[in-house]
């Protein structure tokens, strides 16, 4: 009888666990028997460089940035499937081009209307 | 007088805490004993000593540097002087993971808060190398009005490195100092170190800027004036 040949995956995965989990319990028993904790209100402060952290780490984002994504995302989807398709333009069949310019036509659409709201200038 | 090392290296006189001892004496073993079986191939050692001799020679310092003398502190950690050979280059951008912190330079009132304050934030073990005159005593600049004289007015400072600015053969050897006093640490007994005990502190008080000078202007728990020293 052979072993599975993905057999060693189950072994890999009871390292993975052993090994964290054993230098845990080997901290954990540390502070147990030698160093006892000792949290105080500044080690356990935010850390800033020194300085006394002022001001909530809760801040506001302007949510107008989600056009800017979306605008990104249109070049970064665009330049993915033009690479391939500039490649192989010559031997694809007439459907697979046709196609491909609506695929460019929608995301040139979605540009020329966030142009057209005025998103494209810098606020 | 059984704690007593036979050989100690950094032994302070009529100080009551053991110095380092190459090889302290394990159980009933004598240290010549010991020696005579490590020459026969037969290494004897304590858990203490495995946990001393680990952690002296893997501290890893704070990244922080307050005037000249860090510039040198950079330069031991360059090629040259490469403070890589004593396991001690892996300067920590975070107190948190750091065991050492290096007080390079002089410590000016407004910046002493924020360096007690980084002190305090440090998990224990940790240990604080008092680097140049500046650090220790205010230095060439002690009459300043601004210049805190000496560090050691509100931390317990372990290692004293003099010089303005200390070479960084300087600072190696205060490491090497600070290595040999760690490996000489007890985890347990009456001579057990600080951080062993949950009686003592790992935070010390930080002071705070007042009209005149910061206030106060000493921790009476770490710093008596010379010649007031019980």
């Amino acid at each position: 009888m052979t072993a599975h040949p993905h057999a060693f995956l189950v072994l890999f995965l009871a390292v993975a666990l052993a090994f964290p989990l054993l230098l845990l319990g080997v901290a954990w028993l540390w502070v147990k028997f030698f160093q006892p904790a000792k949290p105080g209100p500044v080690k356990n402060a935010t850390y800033e460089c020194g300085l006394e952290a002022t001001g909530d780490a809760w801040i506001q984002f302007k949510a107008h940035y989600y056009l800017y994504a979306i605008l990104f995302l249109i070049f970064d989807v665009e330049i993915l499937f033009l690479l391939p398709f500039a490649v192989t333009m010559t031997s694809l069949p007439a459907g697979a081009i046709f196609a491909m310019c609506l695929f460019i036509f929608l995301l040139a659409e979605g540009l020329v209307w966030a142009w057209h709201r005025g998103h494209l200038e810098w606020k | 007088m059984s704690d007593a090392p036979p050989h100690p290296i950094a032994a302070p006189s009529g100080s009551s805490q053991p110095g380092y001892t190459p090889f302290p004496a394990a159980g009933n073993i004598s240290d010549a004993d010991r020696e005579n079986l490590r020459r026969h191939g037969v290494l004897m050692t304590s858990f203490e000593e495995l946990y001393n001799w680990g952690r002296s020679n893997s501290i890893w310092p704070l990244q922080f540097g307050l005037a000249c003398c860090a510039i040198e502190m950079i330069a031991a950690a360059t090629a040259r002087f490469d403070i890589a050979r004593f396991g001690a280059e892996i300067f920590r951008p975070s107190p948190r993971q750091a065991d050492l912190m290096i007080v390079s330079g002089t410590v000016t009132k407004k910046m002493a808060p924020l360096v007690v304050r980084l002190w305090n934030q440090m998990p224990e073990p940790k240990y604080c190398i008092a680097m140049g005159a500046c650090a220790i005593s205010g230095g060439p600049f002690k009459q300043g009005y601004n210049v805190l004289k000496g560090i050691d007015r509100f931390m317990p400072v372990d290692i004293y490195i003099p010089g303005c600015p200390p070479r960084p053969e300087a600072l190696l050897n205060g490491l090497v100092q600070l290595q040999q006093k760690i490996k000489g640490e007890k985890l347990t007994g009456p001579h057990a170190a600080n951080f062993t005990r949950a009686d003592k502190p790992s935070e010390y008080p930080i002071p705070e800027y007042g009209a005149h000078d910061l206030e106060p202007t000493k921790n009476d728990t770490v710093w008596a004036p010379p010649g007031q020293k019980s």
